[in-house]
């Protein structure tokens, strides 16, 4: 059920690289997404910064569907419950707020910085999000 | 050009690259965490190829102290590793994995206009300031 893409994948990756050396080289903040929606959501300064950003994820997906792929593709396939979904989206939150990153500000920005944190922390998400899906297929969650 | 226009610019293709790359797609994380049953290993080459593009341009920018805008250029102190940095990332890979959605791809779903993705975003946002009020 799970098909390989990495021609896709590696493109898509290239694509979020170019914006965060994008960002980076004109604003001098880092892309790091957690952050900007802390900052967006608690911070007056450059409030209107961050939401561009933030507004910009969600343009950037109906561009791509109304005017670059001939065919939507299945994404955005949320079929769990809200018993996963809500606890789910709150340790995201929590979780990437006290670790200091998520995928793109960890993962993306900090190891592409070489920083030795950041490719711990990275190493720990991956890793127990692999022993959580693991956990719930036991439990027959999933598959 | 402002860098709100920038902004807005950066996270359009930011959002792109997210939908092409399948990161928006939970069922295709949960495939790449289900590392002991039908791997797959896609999303290797997303973080991969971001951190290619990307780290090069960092390396030679790394020494610039303002941006093109003129602003300071904003790195974040080294951070340490400690109790924070490894509690923090397992509890978001909890999350991750229950899931199935990170932050960019959970604010990117919002382009569904399915009400789930509003009450993925509400919880993170909760969490987000749960943590910002109780631990400094």
């Amino acid at each position: 059920m799970n098909s390989f893409t990495p021609f896709s994948a590696l493109l898509g990756g290239v694509i979020i690289g170019l914006s965060v050396v994008f960002y980076f080289y004109m604003t001098g903040r880092l892309a790091g997404i957690s952050g900007i929606f802390e900052n967006a959501i608690t911070k007056a300064s450059q409030r209107l910064s961050n939401l561009a950003f933030l507004l910009g994820l969600v343009i950037g997906p109906l561009i791509y569907f109304n005017f670059i792929a001939s065919s939507a593709p299945v994404v955005f396939n949320i079929t769990h419950s809200y018993l996963l979904i809500i606890p789910g989206g709150f340790l995201v939150g929590f979780g990437t707020r006290l670790g200091g990153g998520c995928t793109s500000g960890h993962g993306i920005c900090g190891i592409g910085r070489l920083s030795t944190s950041s490719i711990i922390a990275t190493g720990i998400f991956v890793a127990i999000g692999m022993l959580t899906v693991a956990v719930l297929q036991q439990f027959g969650i999933y598959l | 050009m402002n860098d709100k226009i920038i902004s807005l610019i950066c996270g359009i293709i930011f959002g792109i690259g997210l939908v092409i790359s399948g990161m928006t797609n939970p069922e295709k994380v949960i495939g790449f965490l289900s590392i002991t049953h039908n791997w797959d290993a896609s999303l290797i080459f997303v973080m991969g190829g971001a951190i290619i593009t990307a780290g090069p341009f960092f390396y030679f920018l790394k020494n610039k102290e303002l941006s093109a805008l003129g602003d300071k250029i904003n790195l974040p102190i080294k951070q340490n590793i400690d109790k924070k940095l490894i509690i923090g990332s397992s509890l978001f890979g909890i999350g991750w994995g229950l899931v199935g959605l990170c932050p960019g791809p959970a604010i990117s779903a919002l382009a569904t206009f399915d009400p789930i993705t509003l009450v993925f975003l509400i919880s993170m946002a909760a969490g987000v300031l749960v943590k910002k009020n109780t631990i400094k």
